[in-house]
């Protein structure tokens, strides 16, 4: 006999919009360098439009799992998924907040040509959409060794991040002309290393949802 | 330190036929609050009473030992009475006697022997720890039949305390209980943790959540799983027990 069927239901509804949530943000952080990437400004307003949807879905979520905790007295896995739920969709939305940060950045600087090219920048983007996938992967599956060398990789993250860093402020002493310009350039690196940091929260919280061991993990 | 310890302990039923405890290995620790769950008919009722040998009184047979403070309780030389006023009993109904308050609480030191003008100050102190003398001070001669259940249950508790045991066993002592009553025994636990060895049978996990330091998972008579209340809760590590605790277990 299967039993508290609405419960288990509600309990898979929440799983599944907190992974619909994650793929946006994750999404919205890709869109926002390719839209750096490619001088694409329709890209980055389309980006920031969309961003209310996630934010109106961390309300959604939230209540989902407040109604949860009042409604059903959830334990063992089930109180740690909905905490895990509670605190990653938090994540999410910063994640999008960042995203939408960078996406402003471009709307301001894509008409002019940049103070360096884009190499390390798409770099971090590409090792922090992998950590976000691995990280919604293993929400999803319950398997979580691919989360193991998470801190290794913000680990390369934050050394690209110092080395961008290192290259502007040369830039900028060079050539103060280039300052506005390269400082542009010095946020969207920051904003993509804490998105970086946000992946290293959520992987620390997915493997608490599967193991109930807290973790540091960057 | 533990108060109570089990050891291969069994408890059979209708001369063998039904195995109600199963080789139950459990340490309860003193001065904390120790709860059984687990569904109907798993064994815990049948644990709780053997650990003061009521088991005894529906014919069980009982195998292995319950060692208390290290001495084994069903060694052929235990005094019996001794032994249940050492660990006293809290039932699922309140069942105050059809006497007064006073009669009620004074019953226990009287039949052990409490010299009358010992009996009042007895009275006061056990109503006073059950968290009752200020609702009945005034009307200790009155029939303890006509108060409310949650003040009956208190009543119980306030009997148990008077003989002056160790350890207080409660067989779902809230079940019977509204909401604001049940608040008031959960509260009334935590503080006699303090002078005495409390194990609670509950069916209730979210009381046995909040008000114990210690859970004990009873499945088909076996001890599943056992340990801090709050490890049991968060990530227990038998399935069953996860099973049990989330619901899935039907």
């Amino acid at each position: 006999m299967k039993v508290r069927k609405d419960y288990l239901e509600a309990l898979e509804k929440l799983k599944s919009d907190v992974l619909t949530m994650g793929q946006l943000a994750k999404e919205s952080a890709k869109n926002a360098i390719d839209a750096l990437v490619n001088h694409d400004k329709a890209l980055a307003a389309k980006l920031i439009a969309g961003n209310s949807l996630i934010d109106q879905m961390e309300f959604d979520i939230e209540n989902q799992c407040m109604r949860l905790l009042a409604l059903q007295q959830p334990m063992a896995r089930d109180l740690r998924t909905i905490g895990t739920c509670m605190k990653i969709i938090t994540d999410f939305d910063r994640i999008s907040d960042l995203a939408g940060d960078i996406a402003e950045i471009v709307l301001k600087i894509a008409d002019e040509p940049y103070a360096k090219p884009l190499i390390d920048i798409p770099r971090i983007s590409e090792i922090s959409q992998g950590m976000l996938d691995d990280c919604l992967a293993a929400f999803t599956t319950g398997e979580i060794e691919k989360l193991m060398d998470i801190p290794y990789r913000d680990d390369l993250v934050d050394a690209l991040f110092g080395q961008i860093r290192q290259e502007l402020m040369v830039i900028m002493i060079e050539n103060p002309r280039t300052i506005t310009s390269a400082s542009h350039l010095l946020f969207i690196a920051l904003h993509q290393e804490r998105i970086a940091d946000h992946a290293c929260n959520i992987a620390g919280r997915v493997i608490y949802m599967v193991t109930g061991e807290k973790r540091k993990m960057g | 330190m533990n108060k109570i310890e089990t050891k291969a302990l069994n408890v059979y039923y209708g001369n063998g036929a039904v195995h109600g405890l199963k080789n139950v290995e459990m340490s309860i620790p003193a001065n904390k609050i120790t709860a059984l769950i687990g569904p109907s008919g798993c064994g815990k009722t049948t644990f709780l009473r053997a650990l003061n040998r009521m088991n005894e009184l529906k014919g069980a047979e009982t195998t292995g030992e319950v060692l208390l403070d290290g001495r084994n309780i069903y060694s052929a030389k235990e005094d019996v009475i001794q032994l249940r006023k050492k660990v006293g009993m809290v039932f699922q109904q309140p069942n105050p006697f059809p006497m007064s308050i006073y009669e009620n609480v004074a019953y226990g030191p009287r039949i052990h022997g409490q010299r009358h003008e010992n009996l009042d100050k007895i009275v006061e102190e056990s109503l006073r720890k059950a968290a009752l003398w200020d609702e009945v001070s005034d009307r200790l001669e009155e029939s303890a039949l006509g108060f409310s259940g949650g003040q009956q249950q208190r009543l119980c508790i306030a009997r148990a305390l008077a003989v002056n045991p160790e350890i207080i066993l409660f067989d779902e002592p809230c079940s019977a209980l509204d909401p604001i009553s049940t608040a008031r025994i959960e509260e009334l636990l935590t503080e006699l943790k303090q002078e005495y060895t409390l194990v609670i049978v509950t069916h209730n996990m979210q009381q046995a959540a909040r008000v114990s330091d210690f859970t004990g998972f009873f499945l088909m008579g076996e001890l599943i799983e056992c340990g801090r209340t709050a490890k049991i809760f968060e990530r227990p590590e038998d399935k069953r027990t996860e099973d049990y605790i989330t619901g899935r277990y039907g």
